[in-house]
């Protein structure tokens, strides 16, 4: 791998987010809210690689923001949340490949729509183009082979580039060989979203300042399994498929409707709930630079639970085909923009927690 | 113009918990908080947790802590400096306070790393004292309290020994509140310099202001001049030895230094002058304020080398650092040929032992003056470390006198209307000395007394 050339800017942010976490390490008022405070506590000096792992870490719940005795005006200027939200931004941009996509997606919400039309174009020339003689459903519109032509390198690409990111996040940390215990102690983490719990389940301060609320973190959580429901449907009906030689459309007492029609209506209700949280809430106390990527990319994931939901309910009419269109395109753009938009918060949020069980299964 | 039920003069801890017992009795409360709304709350902003008595384990207090043995606490530091009937009366309604500080939305959490020391007798508030201050502004505007930031007192009316109102400006606008009863929560004099001139010497213009600059004292000296009485010494302050780096307002917790049992310290001349290894660095902090203040130029360096670099909790300004005892002097300022006889001399004393960082290690020097009489290892590993001490200010001790339902004493006797709660009065209770997570226990228990006080007399 070759080294990146430097880049001034990043370095800067890191250094600034070293200076507020050397304060915080001489004060600890703050240990209670997270993870990120007994991380911060086992250190004296804190290498690069370090800032990355805590930036990763910190899930934005604020709570150390509103507690802090040295936010501005004082003259420590204290905004911890925000420093490494920025990190955390920068983070990513350094661990995509190819570094031209870097940050495209992440910071830019038009970048995110012009992503959604080329997807909708994508799709509505292979409708045109591979339109099947015969076909069932969805089928009568796309062969199941063009489905999975277009579809099976769109997901497996972008997972392929986060891998590639991943190992450079590990590299970067020094993240040591993970074992079974730290993925457990990771995946129970953000099952529940710990981390934005407040420490004591009160929540974290998102949408009213410094008053503790859960609403994020059920919205979040809405969204999160909302998503994880519709994989599962997609998934259970490629096994169906391929191994059980069972063809769409499924009924809706099947596994696809079963996990699918419940994780749409989650998906749907809980990215609104998370973009009218995200209106509410102080930007300066996340990666202002990310506003609008972040907005864009939770309405993509939004809109394609939605479009599904939309073209379940208009089985059978003319509407299938545009709606088909409109909804395979959002899910190709939501794919294949996955590796350099908010979706990787994911991927490495859970590196930094395995990466957080590590450490603290040496320090036991 | 609008007469409140109670006036609450302040906003840190113990005006909010006069507040809200005195809105939740039904009162019509205003806080008249003299700092902007970003700096509000006073020193208990900077403070971490709550003294508390306890038969049995509460909330996250672990054993039992009972009155006898807080008591016993108490004396220890104050040398019989206080008033038993208000110290025992603070110390026992304590327990009752914590399920009730639980209930208005305050969190605890278990003492922090490097505060074993304090988890029985001290429960720490979750995120510190600026969260517990947003928890309580929080509720008091749930209760309809009305809260006037920037609103800086600068007269108690008191027209024949009862209350009327209050002369103010808000945000350098005059104005007036006029009310009932008032409620005096606004702290001691400590961040006005020209009185700590006066009341310590001129050496006190180069003491740090650990906490809030809005504790000027002007209520107290109002009250005080229209014949108050009195209660602790008005020349003393309470200070530590801090960084000397630190801003000279507002640095509070993270400006503390606990390095100086492991170190050698020196003035401005490089001389050594007490005993750095007296005794364990929880019981002795308290006394370097005052040596350092009694040194030339009121500054010290404290000087390590790098066995002692991760001892202690790290501070949050680098340390100066240099390669021989003699560069570290030049890099602080002072004599490097000073500093190494200094050391030197030191160094000759140091006999041979095993150094135990967390107990009295008993690894005294030999015939040097002054001795030091633990953790006395020589400072031969470069490279050298050295911090600037200044003495830090925490509080002040004079207070106004108040009885066992927080009434302020004035010339002619207990004023009807009239109670005081907080710094204001802690000089009653803690006439000398320092006890951890004391003043918040004086703050709540008697800013909740003159809270339900006041609202009875205006009921």
């Amino acid at each position: 791998m070759s080294l990146e050339p430097l880049d001034l800017a990043a370095l800067d942010v890191t250094q600034e987010a070293r200076r507020q976490v050397e304060i915080c390490n001489a004060c600890r008022y703050c240990e209670g809210f997270c993870a990120v405070f007994p991380a911060i506590t086992k250190q004296r000096m804190f290498a690069d690689g370090d800032i990355t792992q805590l930036a990763n870490l910190c899930h934005n719940c604020q709570g150390c923001y509103y507690a802090c005795q040295y936010t501005a005006p004082h003259e420590f200027n204290l905004n911890l949340p925000g420093i490494l939200a920025e990190v955390r931004q920068d983070s990513w941009d350094r661990f995509a490949w190819p570094g031209a996509f870097a940050g495209a997606f992440q910071r830019s919400g038009v970048a995110i729509g012009a992503a959604l039309v080329a997807g909708f174009a994508v799709i509505f020339a292979a409708l045109v183009a591979l339109r099947p003689a015969s076909g069932e459903g969805f089928y009568a519109y796309l062969s199941h082979g063009g489905m999975v032509a277009i579809f099976t390198p769109a997901f497996l690409g972008p997972l392929l580039v986060i891998g590639i990111g991943l190992r450079r996040y590990w590299a970067e940390v020094g993240g040591a060989q993970v074992r079974f215990a730290h993925v457990t102690a990771a995946l129970k983490a953000a099952a529940v979203m710990r981390n934005l719990d407040g420490g004591q389940g009160q929540g974290c301060n998102f949408e009213d300042g410094d008053r503790f609320t859960n609403k994020r973190r059920y919205a979040h959580q809405l969204v999160m399994y909302g998503f994880l429901l519709c994989f599962a449907a997609t998934s259970s009906g490629t096994v169906m498929h391929y191994a059980l030689g069972m063809e769409a459309p499924y009924g809706l007492l099947s596994l696809p409707k079963l996990l699918g029609l419940p994780g749409g209506v989650m998906l749907s209700v809980g990215a609104v709930w998370l973009m009218a949280l995200k209106l509410r809430a102080e930007r300066a106390l996340g990666s202002a630079s990310a506003w609008g990527g972040e907005m864009a990319f939770v309405a993509l994931l939004g809109l394609t639970g939605f479009t599904g939901l939309l073209l379940w309910a208009v089985t059978g009419t003319a509407l299938v085909g545009p709606l088909l269109a409109i909804h395979l395109g959002a899910v190709l753009a939501f794919f294949l923009t996955t590796p350099y938009s908010k979706m990787v918060h994911g991927f490495y949020r859970l590196a930094a927690l395995v990466r957080d069980a590590q450490t603290n299964a040496k320090g036991a | 113009m609008t007469e409140w039920d109670v006036v609450v003069v302040g906003g840190g801890n113990a005006a909010l918990c006069a507040a809200i017992e005195a809105a939740e009795a039904g009162a019509s409360v205003i806080i008249l908080e003299g700092a902007p709304k970003d700096y509000r709350g006073g020193n208990s902003r900077h403070t971490r947790n709550f003294r508390c008595m306890h038969k049995g384990p509460l909330s996250v207090l672990t054993d039992i802590y009972e009155e006898p043995e807080y008591y016993d606490d108490l004396l220890r530091v104050t040398k019989g400096d206080t008033d038993e009937h208000l110290a025992r009366l603070a110390i026992r309604t304590s327990e009752s306070c914590l399920p009730w500080m639980e209930r208005q939305g305050v969190r605890f959490q278990p003492s922090l790393s490097g505060t074993l020391s304090l988890s029985r007798t001290n429960a720490f508030f979750l995120g510190g004292g600026k969260a517990l201050v947003n928890a309580y502004y929080n509720r008091i505007a749930d209760l309809g309290v009305t809260v006037v930031y920037e609103a800086q007192v600068t007269h108690v009316d008191i027209e024949d020994g009862i209350f009327a109102g209050v002369d103010c400006t808000v945000a350098g606008q005059p104005s007036r509140f006029e009310g009932r009863a008032v409620v005096l929560a606004s702290g001691g004099f400590q961040a006005d310099l020209d009185w700590l001139a006066r009341a310590w010497g001129p050496a006190a213009r180069n003491f740090l202001i650990r906490g809030t600059p809005y504790n000027k004292g002007v209520v107290l000296k109002d009250m005080l001049d229209q014949g108050a009485e009195s209660v602790g010494d008005p020349t003393q302050c309470h200070a530590v030895a801090i960084d000397g780096r630190a801003p000279k307002f507002d640095g509070g917790i993270v400006t503390r230094l606990d390095c100086v049992p492991f170190s050698v310290v020196v003035n401005r001349h490089g001389k050594r002058f007490y005993d750095e290894g007296e005794d364990v660095w929880p019981k002795r902090y308290a006394i370097w304020g005052r040596l350092v203040a009694a040194q030339p130029d009121q500054v010290a360096y404290s000087i390590i080398d790098s066995q002692s670099i991760n001892a202690f909790m790290p501070s949050v300004f680098p340390p100066m650092q240099a390669d021989t005892i003699e560069g570290l002097g030049q890099l602080l300022g002072i004599s490097g040929t000073e500093l190494k006889t200094t050391v030197e001399a030191f160094n000759a004393a140091c006999r041979p032992g095993t150094f135990h960082g967390n107990e009295l290690d008993g690894l005294a020097t030999e015939e040097l003056e002054p001795a030091k009489t633990n953790w006395a290892r020589p400072l031969n590993q470069p490279p050298y470390y050295g911090y600037e001490l200044r003495p830090g200010v925490t509080f002040t001790y004079l207070g106004l006198k108040v009885d066992d339902t927080a009434r302020v004493t004035g010339a002619g006797g207990r004023m009807p209307n009239v109670w005081a709660a907080g710094e204001i009065m802690a000089g009653s209770i803690l006439g000398q000395g320092y006890l951890a997570g004391f003043g918040m226990t004086i703050g709540t228990v008697f800013g909740r007394i003159a809270g339900r006080e006041a609202a009875k007399y205006v009921a």
